[in-house]
């Protein structure tokens, strides 16, 4: 006897099942499409917020660009940037003077020595360090070095604020890159007889310098983009730098930002925007090479 | 992912092992002194830090002693911010020299923040994780790079610049086109988003502005552990006939709650430490509460900047005392909602945290 296969097929009512299944599946698949839109979207939705701003700020940026900008001082609602340019150089540099020293051996430190509790606390704690609001380190700049210690607005305030901004980012970025440098270096080091500090200076600090060196340049990065902790303590000059670390105000980029927009004047908004691409361009750049060099954008 | 994690699980001997393991060795007395030295000077050198932020909380709080004292615990619950009558001569309440009729209390700020945080918390949540689920399911891996770095670069941007945009572009496109909008169709129905549209600068314009900065930290964070969840846990959900968006949405995402929760408390802490956005976009408001989602708000990083310089008019200094006061606040605020994120990343999800760099 041979069975039918066709009549056995035909006792499933094919028509059926495929239907019902039909009926389930597009309701999933609505829902599946639906979210697909919605999260697709959303990226679509980032993207043109910053297509949006960066065209924003690239197009009037260079529409306020001019030679004088890069050789006048500011005069009242218009001039140049020279003194702010300046102003944003001297801090940012002082600030990387101060903070890289200790930066870099607290990273050090808590790399390489990553099992005692000391590290944990101080990894730890620069975490906690790194979510501290700007503001609160400038008024706290503010409160001890201007008004208690009398330095009034000046450099040496600016620096030292913009400095212990930096400094967990550093502290990061370092042991970061030294957790890249791989610990056959180390053991070989170690099982020819090195010293902690050889081992450390001149093995894993040089195989790791182009990652500490990107997390300095991010610093810079971070010190040229700030405002809020500044305004207080650098507060602001037309003036180009006279050299002195206390008792004279200095100017600087992002404040050229914050305070030309609001005026009414269009040569003071064109300032605001030439500013604001010059720290636009400049933190954007650092940021992607940074990523390339740390290797964050290489999966 | 290997090489970009501080992998804490290294097989290398750490140095505090170095010197006991390594025994073949004969070691001097001075080898082991030299490695002592170095390793207390490196570690008294990383001391800064704490230090630093020890000084930070110190200082504030010595400076804000006089103004703790004199508002009390009234200070967080009352609306008021009133320096008193500058031109009279100052008074002595409890062995405190203040100007007649100044109060302080900041119900106003810590509305503002808490407000302005949260909405956007929701606006950004969504919109993170949708574009996470996005380019870890649906980018190819090469574009996804490109796209991720695109994207998260928007937290690198300095948030004054974010401001000068919001002044100068978003606040007109909201006051004259999506307010009214807002107001006309759905106002009718929820009672926030009715009443007057205002000027543009306010609560919803500050949290738009707020979301911006912290978007690419949930993207960036849900996105690597979306990626990071394990092959066969996709396959046997695929297998098993759910869609792609079924798998990611009811099968990986759950997984990754814990990371999400750890980044939100990250973005939380950015978005209640923000001042100079905020400052240009709220309207800063003064001693008000909001009635809807376009009302002036400010919150307690903007204030202490928008009040310095008339703060510094009381001659008795107490108005500068207590805006050391409210820094004290946000900066004790900051540090327990940053501690309890990095807790919750590293301790409760297991999730080893690299260091974000632009964030």
């Amino acid at each position: 006897m041979t069975i039918d296969v066709a009549s056995v097929s035909h006792q499933i009512p094919l028509s059926r099942t495929a239907s019902a299944s039909h009926q389930v599946r597009l309701s999933r698949r609505l829902f599946s499409a639906a979210g697909w839109i919605a999260a697709g979207s959303a990226l679509v939705f980032l993207s043109a917020l910053m297509v949006w701003i960066l065209g924003v700020v690239f197009i009037r940026g260079f529409g306020a660009l001019a030679p004088s900008l890069f050789t006048t001082v500011t005069q009242g609602n218009g001039g140049g940037l020279l003194n702010a340019i300046e102003g944003t150089a001297v801090l940012s540099l002082g600030a990387l003077l101060l903070a890289v020293p200790f930066g870099v051996a607290a990273g050090t430190y808590v790399s390489e020595c990553r099992f005692s509790r000391w590290a944990s606390v101080i990894r730890f704690l620069a975490d906690v360090f790194v979510g501290v609001p700007s503001i609160v380190l400038g008024y706290f700049g503010y409160v001890t070095m201007v008004e208690w210690l009398g330095w009034k607005f000046s450099v040496a305030a600016g620096s030292i604020i913009l400095a212990m901004i930096c400094l967990p980012y550093i502290c990061r970025t370092t042991e970061l890159a030294l957790g890249q440098v791989s610990n056959d270096l180390r053991e070989a080091a170690y099982a020819l007889g090195a010293s902690d500090r050889r081992v450390i200076m001149k093995i894993c600090l040089p195989a790791a310098l182009p990652g500490v060196l990107t997390g300095i340049l991010l610093a810079l990065a971070i010190s040229v983009g700030e405002t809020a902790p500044l305004l207080y303590t650098a507060g602001w000059s037309n003036y180009l730098w006279d050299g002195s670390l206390t008792h004279s105000p200095i100017g600087y980029l992002t404040y050229a930002i914050y305070t030309f927009i609001n005026e009414p004047f269009a040569s003071a908004n064109a300032l605001a925007y030439a500013a604001a691409l010059l720290v636009t361009g400049f933190v954007l750049l650092i940021n992607v090479v940074a990523r390339f060099v740390l290797g964050q954008v290489r999966h | 992912m290997a090489l970009l994690e501080v992998d804490e699980s290294a097989t290398y001997a750490p140095l505090g092992r170095v010197t006991s393991n390594v025994r073949c060795v004969q070691q001097s007395l001075e080898y082991k002194f030299q490695t002592m030295k170095f390793r207390t000077w490196l570690a008294s050198i990383a001391g800064v830090l704490p230090a630093s932020l020890m000084a930070v909380v110190l200082f504030l709080a010595v400076y804000a002693w006089p103004a703790i004292r004199f508002n009390g615990v009234r200070f967080a619950f009352e609306n008021t911010w009133n320096l008193g009558n500058l031109y009279a001569d100052p008074i002595t309440i409890a062995g405190t020299q203040i100007q007649p009729g100044a109060h302080y209390g900041i119900l106003f700020l810590i509305v503002g923040t808490l407000l302005s945080t949260l909405l956007a918390l929701l606006l950004a949540v969504p919109v993170g994780v949708g574009a996470a689920m996005f380019l870890a399911e649906k980018v190819d891996a090469r574009l996804r790079t490109w796209i991720s770095l695109f994207v998260e670069l928007l937290a690198a941007i300095p948030s004054v610049v974010l401001g000068l945009w919001g002044y100068a572009v978003l606040i007109p496109f909201l006051a004259h086109y999506l307010f009214p909008l807002l107001t006309h169709t759905i106002g009718y129905v929820i009672p926030i988003f009715g009443g007057p549209s205002g000027s543009g600068y306010g609560l919803f314009t500050s949290s738009f502005v707020l979301a911006m900065m912290i978007v690419p930290l949930i993207t960036a964070t849900v996105r690597d552990a979306l990626v990071a969840q394990p092959a066969p846990l996709r396959e046997s959900a695929l297998a098993l006939g759910a869609t792609g968006f079924e798998t990611t949405y009811h099968v990986l995402l759950p997984n990754t709650r814990k990371v999400l929760i750890g980044a939100t408390f990250l973005a939380l802490g950015r978005a209640l430490g923000e001042t100079m956005a905020v400052l240009m976009v709220s309207g800063n408001a003064l001693n008000y509460l909001p009635h809807n989602i376009y009302d002036p708000i400010s919150t307690m990083a903007a204030f202490i900047v928008s009040q310095l310089d008339s703060a510094l008019q009381d001659p008795t200094g107490m108005a500068v005392r207590t805006l050391a006061e409210i820094a004290l606040i946000l900066c004790i605020i900051s540090i327990i909602v940053n501690a309890l994120a990095r807790l919750v990343l590293q301790l409760w999800s297991g999730y080893a945290q690299r260091p974000r760099l632009a964030v």
